[in-house]
């Protein structure tokens, strides 16, 4: 092949794989596409939660995208606890004051970052949380200290609304 | 393929052979010359065929009454076991069934490493075989999602977010299998058609698994090739069916015992609870066939690793036929390889124990160290014994050990002919 100079008609066959295989993929996509998630799924963006009824120390789950979304009231103790950690103790350092503007209240995704199970309230080693599924333990700022989870569960976008009111998404 | 040329009988036979030979294939399978020693270890191919036509025809049935929809799965489950016609009997033959075939697959594949059928020339037997048995676990995991209950839901949570381990594209991986934004009625539709689908594309493996098998004839106990047709073969019918169907009803005691006697005994109990994404339950676990692996995903510490892991333990039994250096087929000329042969045995049954259990503790180092013992098995024990190993010598046919060992063929056909 290397010793024959390319002729009128290799350029043809290239030209017409090359042709081919875009026609290929263009036909593919669609395919494979489809499967993301559709616009309904897309529309269900945000959700508005009551939180006025919740008292210091209590965690209430609400749903989300479809995922569970943990909100906690903090008691001062466990603010004060999330807040003394050294960043060197964690395994994926993260500041309190980043993950919980309003100290009081941590929101975040319940959903463990190993392999998405729903970690447990008020247990574990850390007294914060505890995925059940392959042991990951989980502080009072919901950062992974302990087990297989690579990382602090994910603190989704939220504003407050009013004093009572927080809207996630 | 055939050993000789056959022509049929009638003359519509032979006008209808002659356009499409489906005769001829009759033919060559029931004259196929198997050898004579085959044990009943080798029954297991009949049974496995058994074990997959019945869950074709059975969920084929449960197809008809089954709604996949996230609002209405569970309870058409419910409505199969309640109200339809003999439906507890086809649910309960369906859900067994699998753990009947995992049962059949796992003795299969413990032959073949017993008697070293993966061995030239027969690789491609295996490696199809291989395929098959990734393709059955898919399936399986997908038909255990379908009746959406807990552990459903959280089985198959955690089960897709084990892509989420790829780097980079994991998360956008996950969104697309699940077509939102976490296991919800999207992931249930795609998982019963893809359920649908995998039956028959199994279905169709298994026919070029068995054609690759007929090419170089059947592995036998011994071990070493047998000339065909001989005195060392006999033809598959009526011998080895009836050897089959005895072994296959057997086997049917066996499933039958489970559908009637304990029919939940193999499943869990939080399955009769509906999906709910806000509460996973205490202590998943999957189904006792895919426990080894499980045991392997969770004893190493680091999520993307032990994947990897896990990936590994399958993937590694493809390349078995080159990692084994040995060129004696049969455990029973190789005294090292038989004892290692047994503590494998011994080590996938201690990380099916161990999956089971929570990964902590004196649990997570049996773990770790069987994980460990199991890799080491495949990539070092294997190719240094078959260099190093003194094998006791092969007999010069099959039929050689059963008259006496003389190592002469002609004193031993002489044998022969003085027993007939």
């Amino acid at each position: 092949m290397s010793d024959k100079k390319p002729e009128r008609r290799d350029f043809l066959f290239t030209a017409t794989y090359a042709v081919g295989a875009v026609g290929a993929a263009a036909v593919v996509w669609p395919l494979v596409d489809q499967m993301n998630p559709d616009a309904s799924v897309k529309a269900l963006a945000s959700t508005e939660v009551d939180v006025s009824s919740l008292k210091p120390g209590n965690t209430i789950t609400v749903l989300w995208r479809g995922k569970p979304v943990f909100i906690r009231r903090r008691t001062q103790e466990e603010i004060d606890v999330a807040r003394s950690v050294k960043m060197e103790d964690l395994i994926h350092p993260e500041k309190d004051e980043d993950r919980a503007k309003n100290p009081e209240w941590l929101v975040m995704l319940g959903v463990c970052t190993h392999l998405g199970c729903v970690p447990l309230n008020d247990k574990g080693d850390y007294d914060g949380w505890f995925c059940p599924c392959h042991g990951s333990h989980y502080d009072t700022s919901g950062r992974i200290r302990k087990g297989p989870a690579p990382w602090n569960m994910e603190v989704p976008k939220y504003e407050f609304v009013n004093a009572n009111t927080i809207k996630i998404g | 393929m055939s050993d000789h040329e056959y022509t049929p009988k009638s003359r519509a036979g032979k006008w209808f052979n002659d356009r499409l030979p489906l005769l001829t294939l009759a033919n060559h399978l029931t004259d196929y010359p198997t050898p004579k020693n085959l044990n009943y270890w080798w029954t297991f191919g009949g049974i496995l065929t058994f074990c997959l036509i019945t869950q074709i025809v059975t969920g084929l049935v449960l197809a008809m009454h089954y709604i996949a929809h996230a609002d209405m799965a569970f309870e058409s489950v419910e409505h199969i076991m309640r109200d339809v016609n003999y439906g507890w009997l086809i649910r309960y033959i369906h859900a067994n069934g699998a753990s009947m075939f995992f049962l059949a697959v796992y003795i299969h594949i413990f032959r073949s490493l017993f008697y070293g059928s993966y061995k030239s020339p027969r690789e491609i037997i295996w490696i199809i075989g291989i395929i098959i048995y990734l393709l059955m676990m898919a399936a399986a995991f997908m038909g255990y999602v379908l009746p959406w209950g807990q552990m459903s839901f959280w089985g198959a949570t955690v089960i897709t977010n084990l892509f989420s381990a790829i780097p980079f594209v994991g998360e956008g991986v996950v969104t697309w299998l699940w077509g939102g934004y976490s296991v919800d009625n999207p992931t249930l539709t795609r998982f019963f058609t893809l359920h649908y689908l995998i039956p028959f594309l199994i279905l169709g493996l298994v026919v070029l698994h068995i054609w690759a098998l007929h090419v170089p004839g059947n592995n036998n106990p011994v071990g070493i090739d047998v000339k065909k047709p001989s005195k060392d073969t006999v033809p598959f019918h009526p011998y080895i069916v009836i050897k089959d169907g005895f072994a296959l009803l057997m086997f049917m005691i066996v499933f039958a015992f489970f559908v009637f006697y304990a029919p939940n005994i193999l499943g869990h109990a939080d399955n009769y609870i509906e999906a709910n994404p806000l509460v996973t339950p205490a202590h998943i676990v999957p189904e006792w066939y895919l426990l080894p692996f499980y045991a392997i995903l969770r004893s190493v510490p680091d999520k993307l690793l032990g994947v990897v892991a896990m990936l590994s333990a399958i993937l590694i039994l493809a390349v078995l036929p080159w990692l084994d250096t040995s060129k004696i087929r049969s455990a029973v000329f190789r005294p090292l390889y038989k004892q290692f042969y047994w503590i494998l045995v011994a080590d996938v049954l201690i990380l099916g124990y161990v999956g089971a259990m929570p990964a902590e503790g004196l649990y997570l180092l049996i773990a770790r160290v069987a994980t460990a013992y199991y890799f080491l098995h495949f990539l070092v024990i294997l190719p240094v014994l078959g260099l190093k190993e003194r094998t006791i010598p092969l007999p010069l046919s099959i039929t050689e050990p059963v008259l006496g060992g003389s190592p002469n063929i002609a004193m031993a056909k002489k044998k022969e002919s003085k027993l007939e």
